[in-house]
């Protein structure tokens, strides 16, 4: 955990609207965790003023400029341009300078256990997946369910594919992979795999369908949440959401952030995040 | 031994004031700051002037529904609603952690009735470690929390009296900016007995999502930070220091050293950051050093030759 200045190696739209960073980041291979994430910065003194929190797609090993010199250790992130500040970020070249606080947050519990995995991803969502993907111990038995509103936000599943993952996707518009949403593909995979565990991320709504499957069958799930953030670090009270257990005598706000990202489902007050839900949705 | 004569060289950056020693005149804001603990890993907590915590209330308090924080152009709108552990639990919990480094320890506190801020004061004032107390008269979040007694002379004044009585430790007083004439409440604060005055706390502010057409925060109302308030916080402090006897810790927009010297010639004794801890954890320690280098560039061997310094 540590603010790290550093610079960018490469920044490429890989689908319209969406971009993929690499970024050198030494230090991130031995302690970054599938699920953890990183504040973005651009450079001091520009707008916008805080950071922006993106999960890490993958981290990986550059050979060294020349012989003696370590590899160069990197990290990946794929963010869709959606405000100012991933405005700012799709126009960074190759050597511009960056600052990166990380990596953040708690990510997946992971046991090495083979048995089946469903992984639900939601658009971007798929981000925080693909680490966790690689990190599984029997991937012949993992499936990869993907679902966007059309082809353009099915991203990198071929890359899915070459861990060994099997790979289902759904569209809204039917333009890639079956038409519909991707919890119906949840629901078929757990009546064939009912002792599968499920990992997921995406929009709070899929979120929350995700969570009515897997509690009627008794499935242990985690979702990967994300929320605003000032800090990244549990210092504003910014990006809390509610825990199983609070209420107004007894508040119990958990962080995004640090208690966060990635929660077991049965850590959180499901009934409210679904308030924020319906606010979500009638925006 | 360069390393001596760099030493010999280094200027003076500590100040003393209403009983406190401070080692430099750089102080977290409360709220921005967590319990020390969330901020640890990025910077030295030894080398602050102060560490000041997160506002307590005498019971745990949950805070605002989500969202709660908002960016604006320069700054944020955030609507936390104090949130916080309650001062039982900060005291068994997050003191001992705190106790391990020599900076002194300011807690932060507020109450949502007079004998509330009394209560939550006397308990603090028997715990070894605390240095001073900050007393919040000011937060726009809340419903009751502080923004009838901070807008209010009559009531400022009162509350403050009651703190007072129960407390033998230094007592800063935080001042709301919203108000007409700051002074009125900074004379108040100062007739009721505080040690010392900081300031400001944040402007109440508004953001719309035009789309949804819904407030950006769910309170509708929250209070803007960041670099963007800066000017309005310079004058303030400006005008309060001109007005009381008592010392000034200037609060507001404060990025980097140059922002924190604005408060320092204009006659503040130490200054606290806020927001810039949101962007950079490190921020604190940068505008440290540099500090030392503009008072070593601009050979200035003391700061406090700076404090005051204003040229009208
Ligand atoms: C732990 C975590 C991991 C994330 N990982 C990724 C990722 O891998 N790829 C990616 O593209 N995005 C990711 N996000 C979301 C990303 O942080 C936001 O899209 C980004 O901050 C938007 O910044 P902006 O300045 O472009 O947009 P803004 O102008 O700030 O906002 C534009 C819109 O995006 C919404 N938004 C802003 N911030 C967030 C946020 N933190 N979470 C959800 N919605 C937000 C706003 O409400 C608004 O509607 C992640 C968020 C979190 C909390
Ligand atoms: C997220 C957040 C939480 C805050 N919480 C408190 C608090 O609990 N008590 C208090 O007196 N001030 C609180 N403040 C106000 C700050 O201490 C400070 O007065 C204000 O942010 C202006 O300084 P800045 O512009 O450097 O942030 C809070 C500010 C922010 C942004
Ligand atoms: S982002 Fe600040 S507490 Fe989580």
């Amino acid at each position: 955990m540590k603010n790290l200045q550093t610079i960018v190696l490469s920044n490429q739209e890989i689908s319209p609207g969406y971009f993929r960073m690499r970024i050198l980041a030494p230090g991130y291979k031995d302690i970054a965790k599938p699920g953890q994430f990183v504040m973005f910065r651009v450079r001091r003194s520009l707008p916008p003023l805080l950071r922006r929190p993106f999960g890490i797609f993958q981290i990986g090993l550059l050979p060294a400029d020349c012989e003696g010199m370590p590899e160069k250790e990197f990290i990946e992130l794929i963010y869709k341009v959606v405000g100012a500040g991933t405005e700012v970020m799709c126009e960074l070249h190759e050597g511009d300078r960056i600052e990166l606080l990380g990596p953040l947050g708690r990510g997946f519990d992971i046991d090495d256990e083979g048995g089946d995995k469903i992984l639900v991803g939601g658009g971007i969502g798929l981000v925080p997946l693909y680490m966790l993907a690689d990190s599984l111990a029997d991937r012949s038995k993992t499936r990869l369910l993907i679902g966007g509103r059309s082809r353009e936000d099915i991203i990198t599943v071929t890359e899915f594919e070459r861990l060994g993952v099997t790979s289902h996707v759904t569209t809204e518009d039917g333009s890639l992979g079956e038409e519909g949403l991707i919890t119906r593909i949840l629901e078929r995979k757990l009546d064939k795999y009912p002792k599968a565990k499920v990992y997921s991320c995406g929009p709070m709504p899929m979120l929350r369908a995700v969570e009515v499957i897997c509690s009627e069958r008794n499935v242990p799930l985690q979702v990967s949440l994300e929320a605003l953030m000032a800090c990244g670090v549990g210092a504003c009270l910014g990006c809390v959401v509610k825990g199983r257990e609070h209420s107004e005598q007894n508040p119990e706000y958990l962080c995004t952030c640090r208690q966060g990202p990635v929660f077991h489902s049965y850590e959180l007050d499901w009934e409210r995040v679904e308030k924020n839900i319906e606010q979500e949705e009638s925006s | 031994m360069s390393s001596n004569i760099a030493t010999d060289n280094k200027p003076n950056l500590a100040v003393e004031f209403a009983g406190l020693k401070l080692k430099t005149p750089l102080m977290p804001a409360s709220g921005t700051f967590g319990y020390g603990q969330e901020f640890a890993p990025y910077l030295d907590l030894n080398q602050l002037g102060a560490i000041v915590t997160k506002g307590l209330s005498l019971n745990p308090k949950a805070g605002n529904p989500t969202p709660r924080i908002a960016e604006t152009v320069s700054g944020m709108l955030n609507a936390i609603g104090l949130q916080n552990v309650g001062v039982d639990a900060f005291i068994s919990e997050k003191m001992p952690f705190l106790e391990q480094f020599d900076s002194p320890v300011i807690v932060n506190f507020f109450g949502n009735t007079q004998e509330e801020y009394g209560e939550v004061a006397a308990r603090l004032n028997d715990v070894p470690g605390v240095a001073a107390l900050e007393m919040n008269i000011s937060c726009p979040n809340v419903k009751h929390g502080g923004i009838v007694f901070g807008t209010d002379p009559k009531a400022a004044f009162d509350v403050i009296t009651t703190v007072r009585k129960r407390l033998t430790k230094p007592l800063i007083v935080k001042l709301t900016p919203n108000v007409t004439d700051i002074r009125i409440t900074a004379r108040a604060a100062e007739d009721a007995g505080a040690d010392a005055i900081s300031l400001i706390n944040t402007i109440t502010g508004m953001s719309v999502d035009v789309r949804t057409r819904k407030p950006r925060i769910a309170n509708v109302i929250g209070g803007l930070s960041g670099p963007g308030i800066r000017p309005i916080a310079v004058r303030m402090t400006h005008q309060v220091v001109q007005t009381v006897k008592i010392p000034v810790i200037g609060i507001g927009g404060i990025m980097r050293a140059e922002d924190a010297l604005e408060f320092l010639i204009v006659g503040a004794k130490a200054v606290q950051v806020g927001t810039a801890n949101f962007v950079d954890p490190n921020a604190m320690q940068t505008i440290l050093a540099d500090l030392e280098n503009f008072c070593i560039e601009q050979g200035i061997e003391d700061i406090n030759d700076l404090i005051g310094s204003l040229q009208l």
